[in-house]
């Protein structure tokens, strides 16, 4: 549109060349020190004492668990959440009832909340000292400085991510083709299979990656609920961090490029998916606080 | 009202119920009633006793400071992003995200390795004889790298969505560009400022694993609130770390509180124009 009216109108506000060449170089500066520069010195780290070192790191076996345990904790709750968050958009965007505005901030709660708050909450629930902890310890069930916990915890740290995704989308989407399908006889299930999944199935995959990439790197919360036994467990982020403190910082950062490459392709799918149209629709209505905003 | 023909009500909304109950209320409800069984004066002398004021201090003073800086840094870098074309724009958009795809405690060991005395740039910033590994400057770092998307996120889609014809119309009638900035596009952009200042700042006061790291985790001077709990609970006193842990739940309840207020401040905005 602007290359339409070149030349006519007067540049727009902050054009000017000089002002501008500055701005996209100190904001150029600023992001290779602040992002950049923490991405690159995982990897001039992890391979600082060379290839070997880093391969026995990776090959040695309280990593191999670590690794094992943080793709096992991914495998229980991403599903879950899934699961959840399109029980919660269908519920949330299909029917109309009292308390639902309520239910979504609930919904949201875990983001504000700090991960260690998390963790220690959970352990309160499931401790020696909370709520189900003596019942639980007199049958032998031990959910807290364990597997459980550590699957529990990372599902309240993650629980808003496929909802937050799905329920702007549905929203915007309307019950229309929905009701049409029902009303020609098609089941709820069918009804959401190929009415409803085709048309957020982007958005469904954008909310499970950013899902999956924050339980494999959730620290905080889980460190409250795991025990940190090496070994036993350990997920890959308690093991970096058990590896730093025993002063093999290589080995923490052999093991933090691990992550570091999900994180990458975390992103790399992100933009994919953006392109697909998936991250568009956002319930935050400040967008809508445009008035320059009506065109579509 | 029209009859809602949809199936799927019970099912839906029971798992929604159950799910929320079971992971998200239920701990924290136990964690309030655990704090709240302590008794007012007990809780007060525990929320209250210098070192955990000392951590409130500090945890709040840097994420103001971190706040502060993402809000120019963020602001310049939406206005970059979308106001500008220059090669490897679409990289740098993706790469605003690293700091929430990064796993925290990667970034507290990569944030720690680049800044201590022996690091890239702490070397240089101790020949100015700037210590930031293990100061309040370094929780400060580590929480400007974690907080810094939030900014840059909620400010984007509304830049994207400025109305050109605002500062035509402001051009023609004489306005330099600062003014135009000043008065016709910062307002515009202030409901999503505000939301992405108030995310940022409830993120820096809650974060812990990018911080700990980088903290040095001196009590009195570098104890940020969050570790004081994980202290407290590997020294067994759990009433303590439910009391100081409710503070935190009860701060971050007030920062959703704000920005709610602030989105529909926004909202009814909109409704009047």
């Amino acid at each position: 549109m602007s290359t339409v009216v070149k030349g006519r109108k007067p540049p727009r506000v902050g054009d000017q060349p000089l002002f501008r060449r500055a701005l996209i170089g100190i904001v150029l500066v600023l992001v290779a020190l602040i992002i950049l520069a923490p991405l690159v010195i995982i990897g001039v780290e992890a391979f600082a004492k060379g290839w070997a070192v880093y391969r026995d790191t990776i090959v040695h076996p309280d990593t191999r668990h670590a690794i094992m345990l943080t793709v096992l904790a991914a495998l229980i709750a991403v599903p879950v959440n899934t699961a959840f968050g399109i029980a919660a958009a269908w519920a949330i965007t299909k029917f109309d009832f009292r308390g639902k505005r309520f239910l979504l901030v609930v919904i949201e709660i875990p983001f504000s909340v700090s991960p260690i708050v998390a963790g220690v909450a959970y352990l309160f629930v499931y401790g020696l000292q909370g709520i189900f902890g003596p019942v639980l310890d007199a049958y032998g069930i031990k959910i807290l400085f364990a597997i459980p916990g550590i699957i529990l915890a990372s599902m309240f740290v993650t629980a808003p991510f496929v909802a937050r995704e799905l329920i702007p989308l549905m929203q915007a989407q309307g019950r229309d083709l929905e009701e049409a399908a029902t009303s020609l006889g098609a089941s709820g299930w069918r009804t959401f299979l190929s009415v409803t999944l085709p048309n957020v199935k982007w958005a469904l995959l954008y909310g499970v990656v950013l899902c999956n990439a924050r339980v494999m790197g959730e620290f905080g919360a889980v460190s409250v609920v795991s025990g940190n036994i090496r070994g036993q467990t350990n997920t890959l982020p308690l093991h970096i961090e058990l590896l730093y403190h025993d002063y093999q910082a290589t080995g923490a950062f052999a093991s933090a490029s691990i992550l570091a490459l999900i994180a990458v392709f975390t992103i790399i799918a992100k933009v994919a998916l953006e392109r697909q149209g998936a991250g568009r629709v956002r319930s935050d209505p400040l967008a809508a606080a445009n008035p320059a905003e009506k065109a579509s | 009202m029209k009859r809602n023909v949809l199936p799927g009500l019970p099912l839906s909304l029971g798992v929604t119920l159950f799910y929320v109950g079971l992971i998200v209320v239920l701990p924290l409800a136990a964690l309030v009633f655990k704090a709240a069984s302590l008794g007012p004066e007990d809780y007060w002398r525990i929320v209250s006793s210098a070192r955990a004021l000392a951590s409130y201090r500090v945890t709040v003073l840097s994420a103001l400071g971190a706040t502060l800086f993402n809000l120019f840094f963020g602001l310049a870098l939406a206005w970059v992003l979308m106001r500008y074309r220059f090669p490897g724009r679409r990289i740098v958009d993706a790469m605003v995200d690293l700091p929430f795809a990064l796993p925290t405690a990667v970034a507290g060991i990569s944030l720690t390795a680049l800044f201590a005395t022996n690091g890239w740039f702490g070397s240089i910033l101790d020949d100015f004889g700037i210590k930031v590994a293990y100061t309040p400057l370094g929780i400060m770092i580590a929480m400007c790298f974690t907080s810094l998307p939030f900014i840059v996120r909620t400010v984007q889609p509304v830049l994207e969505d400025l109305d050109p014809a605002l500062e035509e119309a402001a051009q023609s009638l004489g306005g330099s560009d600062w003014e135009i900035f000043r008065k016709v596009i910062l307002p515009l952009l202030a409901p999503a400022l505000l939301a992405g200042l108030s995310l940022s700042f409830a993120r820096c006061l809650g974060e812990f694993g990018a911080i700990i790291f980088i903290a040095g985790n001196q009590p009195m001077s570098t104890e940020i609130t969050a570790l004081l709990i994980f202290i407290r609970l590997e020294e067994y006193d759990y009433a303590a770390a439910a009391a100081i842990a409710s503070v935190l739940l009860l701060t971050a309840f007030a920062m959703l509180a704000v920005t709610n207020w602030m989105q529909a401040r926004a909202l009814r905005y909109t409704a009047r124009n």
